[in-house]
């Protein structure tokens, strides 16, 4: 055990090392100045620009100034964005939760829902209610999520009105940013109905969840389907019929557990897919998320930014890859060595 | 397995989404307590002494601060505000003004004031753009550009402090337009105790970002690209029923303010795009205000290349288009046809000034006597961005292609990206271009000045390179004297000296727009100045 945690952790740190190196490199790559692009800050005199360079190093070889940079990172100090002149630790520590709230949200909803109609339609394969289920599946697999939010912003909020169409929650509630969470900042925040903004937030959130949820929902019902029907072809499930246990009984005690081992480690695979779009869906609902945020500053040419921001999602994305990775580990240790390269 | 489960399951789930997803919109009445204005874009910084853009402006003079005085929304006149009255000397130098009593100042958690508003802070508020020498001259940068380009500071020989409500400010020379000045957004009054306090703190710069006024509004937090936020001023002198809350939400796209305002996530937008004014006059919620901008499109000759440097050929182009067909196809109606470079919204506007008109025959005739044979080519330059005086500057160089083909030019459009593009009419690349002029104030020197004297070449906005002795003489002289009726008869000069030398054709001004709900009560538009919230309610 202690060798697995050991493998991921060592895995871990050297790639977060290589997108550091690719980060730092960025500074060089961006046009512009280098110091500009790695502080954020434009000196104003040569006094300025020396002491800075000094501070981080510029005068040396590259390896002392990168060993320099991983310090800086991992003492938070990120430097500032261009254009607003705020410390970007600040600004990716309002934007990235933003982010992952709303994928979490349709995470829940596509496991909540995909999972069980997938069990479903892998029960009744190759029935008429499975061969709808696994069309409309696909169909809404096959939707791109810039044109299903668009959809839904035509139809929901500009035609019926039902759903606002930016943001997060109504501005006059005055909510402040603790957790960067929004439905926690409701419930932290002061001098408010909490029950209306929970209710005006839950508003806000519908559209943009469910952009996203529907396409990761049709990914976990295929997923799931095709797992079950992959059990139901193995020989204990014939030899449990043959001891005549129920199709209940055969699904409780063997079908579903064994069902779910396989999809974990796509459901890994499903999280990239998911943070990209909850990443596209942001920028049409104003979401104040990391990808609007990116987005923004790509316009702006933001080039600090852009470095600590894509630093930022890649982090993210590897750490939960991993985290899921390690976690199929433990609850399945029969898996050999090359399932490692799903990371 | 049983189906009796997923049946339940399924029942359960399209509730608990309904829930969410299905309900109507909120109607609760907390949503009636506050009004959000969806604004073009961030406020340089809380105080409009310091910047002319119309960003800030609207973002503070009317809700943040008060003036001596000020406009009235209906008739433009100048009415008192927190001078209750006024009386100016006969030889017109002295100005005494009697202030209000029992204004007070807003009370928030960075200040709390001891004191109502008194001669102390007119004193103060004039006397920081004024007085090199005052302590608050430099903070910010020192530059207030909206009294510099009219002179005040030199023209004002003192301002005296009578008794506690009552103040004089005495001229060096005669200007019929300075109660006018008083008046707009930027002659706005600060907070002298505010100031003192926060020069005690060592931190006196925050006067100008969190800033303490007498306004109906007070701030509350700002974050930049995201939003402004006021609190009602209870104690507000004037006792209007107002909106608790006012909100800007920073939306740069005019396309989502759109859509914003129409799902009811904001209450009021500014500048809709042109093409998206059909929309908001085709539902019945919407109420669009129309604001007469301050701006001008033009057609511009490299008057340095010939055949351009010939003011018959110049002439021949502009009678070859036709000015109201451009308009139409451009502007979709929103725009009015510019026969000068100045629009009707400023005082020196003439509206008998010569204008071009559609003459196609004429156009080709002084092209022959100037030598110009059918056949010959030359450029028009299309700016690639979208500018509210020339929403679609591609569109119009394609309308005027056609005509010049008309009259047997062959004209190539050129575009770069807009950066590239500016570089290269610096350098002078151009045989034409299609280009404008956002003006900061209505001062006519704002206009002429920078779009066409000898001086303006090398800072890059004489787009038609042309200099002009007589011009700068005229544009100078204006200057020299405080007479409106003087300075509007130099500017007709002007306006003739162009018309006979036409080193650009003057195309259209466009007009700026606001749109609101009808749920907002009270909203009037102020033709010449920033949007007002004292006296908005809502009501759902």
């Amino acid at each position: 055990m202690i060798n697995v945690l050991t493998r991921y952790l060592t895995l871990f740190v050297l790639t977060l090392l290589v997108l550091a190196a690719l980060s730092f490199s960025l500074a060089y790559l961006f046009p512009g100045d280098v110091l500009t692009n790695l502080t954020g800050l434009t000196p104003q005199n040569d006094m300025q620009r020396e002491a800075l360079a000094r501070q981080y190093k510029l005068d040396q070889p590259y390896v002392v100034q990168f060993y320099h940079y991983l310090g800086q990172l991992l003492s938070g100090n990120w430097g500032h964005s261009f254009i607003s002149g705020l410390p970007l630790r600040e600004e990716i520590g309002i934007a990235m939760p933003a982010t992952i709230e709303l994928a979490t949200y349709a995470m829940l909803i596509a496991l909540i829902v995909g999972v069980p109609v997938g069990y479903y339609a892998g029960m009744r394969s190759y029935t008429p209610i499975d061969h709808t289920i696994n069309s409309v599946s696909l169909f809404s697999y096959s939707f791109p999520v810039f044109w299903l939010a668009l959809l839904f912003i035509l139809v929901f909020s500009l035609e019926l009105g039902i759903a606002p169409l930016s943001g997060r929650v109504s501005l006059l509630f005055d909510i402040p940013d603790a957790t960067g969470f929004i439905l926690l900042d409701i419930l932290l925040a002061e001098d408010i109905d909490k029950g209306l903004a929970l209710s005006d937030a839950l508003h806000h959130m519908a559209l943009p969840t469910l952009a996203i949820a529907i396409i990761t929902t049709a990914a976990m019902i295929r997923m799931t389907r095709r797992s079950v029907i992959d059990v139901l072809g193995r020989p204990y499930i014939t030899a449990a019929r043959s001891r005549g246990l129920s199709r209940w009984q055969i699904f409780s005690r063997h079908i579903v557990r064994n069902a779910l081992l396989p999809i974990l480690p796509l459901m890994a695979i499903q999280i990239t897919t998911l943070i990209t779009n909850a990443m596209i869906v942001e920028t049409l609902f104003s979401w104040p998320g990391i990808g609007n945020w990116l987005i923004q500053a790509i316009y702006q040419r933001d080039y600090p930014a852009l470095r600590v921001g894509m630093l930022a999602v890649s982090t993210l994305v590897i750490t939960l890859t991993i985290l899921v990775d390690l976690f199929n580990r433990l609850i399945d240790p029969s898996r050999e060595k090359y399932e490692r390269a799903t990371v | 397995m049983q189906p009796g489960i997923v049946r339940r399951w399924v029942v359960m789930l399209t509730t608990a989404l309904c829930v969410v997803a299905c309900s109507e919109r909120p109607q609760d009445p907390f949503y009636e307590s506050g009004i959000i204005y969806c604004s073009e874009s961030n406020p340089v910084n809380f105080n409009p002494q310091l910047d002319t853009s119309g960003t800030t402006a609207d973002a503070t003079s009317h809700q943040v601060y008060g003036r001596l005085l000020d406009f009235a929304a209906d008739s433009g006149r100048i009415v008192p505000s927190l001078a209750s009255s006024w009386k100016v000397s006969a030889d017109g130098l002295t100005y005494t003004f009697q202030l209000r009593k029992g204004v007070s100042f807003h009370t928030t958690d960075y200040f709390t004031p001891s004191r109502p508003f008194n001669a102390d802070d007119v004193l103060f508020s004039i006397n920081r753009w004024r007085l090199p020498t005052h302590p608050y001259h430099g903070v910010s940068g020192g530059r207030y550009p909206y009294f510099e380009s009219l002179g005040l500071a030199e023209n004002i020989a003192a301002v005296n402090r009578v008794n506690g409500y009552r103040i004089e400010i005495i001229l060096n020379r005669r200007d019929s337009s300075f109660l006018a000045n008083l008046a707009t957004d930027f002659s706005i009054i600060l907070s002298a105790e505010y100031a003192q306090h926060l020069q005690n703190m060592g931190t006196p710069e925050r006067i100008d970002h969190y800033p303490i006024g007498t306004g109906p509004y007070k701030f509350n937090s700002y974050r930049k690209d995201h939003f402004i936020r006021y609190q009602r001023h209870d104690e507000h002198w004037q006792n209007q029923p107002s909106a608790a809350r006012l909100i800007y939400d920073i939306t740069p796209k005019s396309s989502l303010r759109l859509a914003k305002l129409i799902t009811g996530e904001c209450d009021a937008i500014a500048f809709p795009a042109q093409t998206e004014l059909d929309i908001i006059r085709e539902r019945e919620n919407l109420l669009l205000a129309e604001k007469p901008g301050l701006n001008i499109g033009f057609w511009a000759f490299n008057t340095q290349r010939p055949p351009f440097d010939n003011p018959d050929v110049r002439r021949a182009l502009a009678f070859a288009i036709d000015k109201n067909t451009l308009l139409e196809a451009v502007y979709f109606g929103s725009a009015s046809r510019a026969k000068t470079l100045l629009p009707a919204a400023s005082w020196a506007y003439q509206g008998d000034a010569d204008d071009t008109a559609y003459n196609p025959v004429l156009a080709r005739k002084l092209l022959d006597d100037a030598g110009i044979e059918p056949g010959f080519t030359m450029t028009i330059w299309a700016m690639p961005v979208e500018r509210a005086y020339n929403p679609n500057a591609a569109k119009m160089a394609e309308l005027i292609q056609r005509y010049l083909a008309d009259v047997g030019i062959r004209a190539t459009i050129v575009s770069y990206d807009w950066t590239t593009f500016r570089r290269h009419l610096r350098e002078g690349l151009h045989d034409s271009v299609l280009i404008g002029w956002s003006a900061d104030n209505g001062d006519p020197d704002n206009f002429y000045r920078p779009l066409l004297s000898c001086g303006a070449i090398p800072s890059g906005t004489n787009r038609a390179m042309w200099c002009n002795e007589d011009y700068d003489e005229l544009l100078n002289e204006a200057l020299q004297t405080e007479d409106i009726v003087r300075r509007k008869a130099i500017y007709q000069q002007v306006n003739r000296l162009l018309y006979e030398r036409l080193p650009l054709v003057p195309l259209a001004h466009a007009y700026r727009y606001r749109a609101y709900r009808d749920e907002l009560d009270g909203m009037l538009i102020n033709p010449y100045g920033g949007v007002r919230f004292g006296g908005v309610t809502k009501a759902l």
